[in-house]
């Protein structure tokens, strides 16, 4: 059903590290690779060796400049899927019941043989965080790996969701942000975490952490690597007279 | 927003079809016999070409039967149920009207109400979106409604109150693209909040995820044609609310004259909704940087 759930029992997550994200675009790569092969229908590309190849991802990284009042501009490259909102405005509108939120844990999923793919649920959500696939006429979203964190098959390392498992800088972390003493929820605490867009009333479970600000610049600009060559002799004065004209 | 052209279709012409059904509804005109095939006909054609319309734009139609479940929070799912009781309610009274040479009001009341309750349902689909601001506001279900109420009351040859409500129509559609130009603005997202990162300074795009385009770019980030849309402005309101009148007040009324009418407002309503799509523009596009 479409009605949110009151509470729920947790409010997993992810918490997304803007000071050490290197922009690899390596949990995108994973986070496609794995909901390719498992839950759901293949995330589908679409001309995909032609001049105008697109494809559905659930897990994009975009990268913004940042210029404050004083000083140099830092770029931040920023990884954005589904936030698994409180307040989930996709869940409420779906006309079929196929979109819902998770009353254990939070989650919130596409039930894709109910989809009939209106795309009213990627209109209602603020982040981008849904596709509608191209070849299967459904809606994809972030489903926090729910194949993977629960799935006893695999190794414990591995119960984590694709993204947070892959990130070689550590970038990323999955917990119970409903639960205060979780490490996602300290984290959080210490870095000073913030959500996205709150004005629109989403209440999203996933937090960024800020990017450290930038270092105080060089005081002096960087001087050119090649000393410029100065002629001498007879074509230097050849050199002066003719900067004359 | 994508202006599709199967979700323009569908509510411009579910919505005139509607209207008019809830004008037959209320007994405004009482047709019989042959005459009440040909109005009825006409008010089921448009609303059931509308929604067939509206159904072209699915991934998956043939499971369009699984939207008319959640109408406790689904503004879509609510018009589905409501249009299809509509188009239930009113068969009684078309039957009456055709075959047995009297006008049925006792169902047609409560259809009539039902079908302005569709047009209702529709105009919230857009009008609940906090993330698409200039839908987001009590001019989108007032607009519909002005529409669907004066198509209505030209077919069913009530030009007086026809003449009236095109004026209503006009002056709401002109406070309605001059009032949702400041929309985005006032509702305060901007690339700072969407990202956070407002507390360092000014946020621009640096680099797209990707080099090609998206889904989301293409539903949500429509630029193309809102070059013209100060013109397709005036056209909307001229032929919609403006023409509409003069042909109307002028005019004898006779069927071509209000056919006349009808196919100007039409073209009007077809620039209107167009803009309607065209210029909203969704939050998702902060991303991007781009509206």
């Amino acid at each position: 059903m479409t009605e949110l759930p009151v509470s729920t029992k947790k409010k997993l997550g992810l918490v997304i590290d803007l000071d050490i994200c290197v922009g690899c675009h390596a949990c995108v790569t994973s986070c496609k690779g794995w909901n390719t092969e498992n839950y759901g229908v293949p995330l589908s590309d679409m001309d995909a060796y032609g001049s105008d190849p697109s494809g559905t991802f659930l897990n994009r990284v975009h990268s913004f400049e940042v210029q404050p009042e004083k000083g140099a501009a830092q770029i931040v490259h920023f990884p954005k899927s589904c936030l698994h909102c409180e307040d989930a405005p996709c869940v409420t509108v779906c006309p079929t019941g196929a979109s819902y939120k998770r009353e254990d844990d939070g989650i919130v999923l596409v039930n894709e043989n109910a989809c009939i793919g209106c795309g009213l649920c990627a209109w209602a959500c603020p982040y981008g965080a849904r596709e509608l696939d191209q070849a299967a006429g459904v809606m994809k979203k972030c489903t926090l790996c729910v194949d993977r964190i629960y799935n006893e098959n695999l190794p414990e390392v591995d119960r984590l969701p694709a993204c947070v498992r892959t990130c070689p800088a550590g970038a990323r972390h999955f917990g119970d942000l409903g639960d205060p003493e979780s490490a996602v929820s300290q984290l959080v605490e210490a870095r000073g975490g913030f959500e996205l867009m709150p004005e629109l009333g989403t209440k999203p479970v996933n937090r960024y952490l800020p990017p450290r600000l930038k270092d105080k610049p060089a005081a002096q600009p960087l001087t050119s690597l090649i000393e410029e060559e100065q002629a001498t002799g007879f074509a230097g004065w050849l050199d002066r007279l003719l900067e004359k004209f | 927003m994508h202006p599709a052209s199967s979700v323009i279709v569908f509510t411009v012409l579910s919505g005139l079809g509607l209207g008019f059904l809830a004008f037959l509804g209320i007994g405004a005109i009482t047709p019989i016999g042959l005459h009440a095939f040909i109005l009825y006909g006409l008010g089921y054609g448009l609303t059931v070409i509308g929604l067939l319309a509206s159904t072209f734009h699915l991934g998956n139609p043939q499971r369009a039967w699984r939207a008319f479940s959640q109408w406790r929070t689904s503004w879509l799912s609510r018009e589905g149920v409501a249009s299809v009781l509509t188009l239930l309610l009113m068969a009684p009274a078309a039957i009456g009207a055709v075959f047995f040479n009297f006008p049925v009001e006792t169902f047609g009341f409560p259809a009539a109400l039902l079908a302005i309750l569709t047009v209702f349902a529709t105009s919230m689909i857009y009008a609940q979106l906090k993330t698409v601001p200039r839908w987001n506001h009590w001019t989108t279900p007032a607009l519909f409604l002005t529409f669907a109420l004066t198509g209505g009351a030209m077919l069913s040859a009530h030009t007086k109150l026809a003449v009236v409500l095109c004026g209503v129509l006009g002056l709401l559609e002109i406070f309605s693209f001059l009032q949702g130009d400041g929309r985005f603005a006032a509702r305060g997202s901007t690339m700072e909040t969407a990202t956070g990162l407002g507390k360092i300074g000014k946020v621009r795009m640096f680099e797209p995820p990707h080099t090609g385009s998206n889904y989301l770019m293409r539903e949500m980030i429509h630029k193309v044609g809102r070059k013209h849309s100060q013109r397709l402005r005036v056209i909307a309101v001229v032929f919609s609310a403006l023409l509409p009148a003069i042909v109307l007040l002028v005019l004898p009324v006779t069927f071509a004259a209000i056919g006349l009418a009808v196919v100007l407002h039409l073209i009007g309503a077809f620039a209107a909704r167009w803009l309607f799509f065209a210029e909203a523009e969704h939050v998702v596009g902060l991303y991007y940087g781009a509206r």
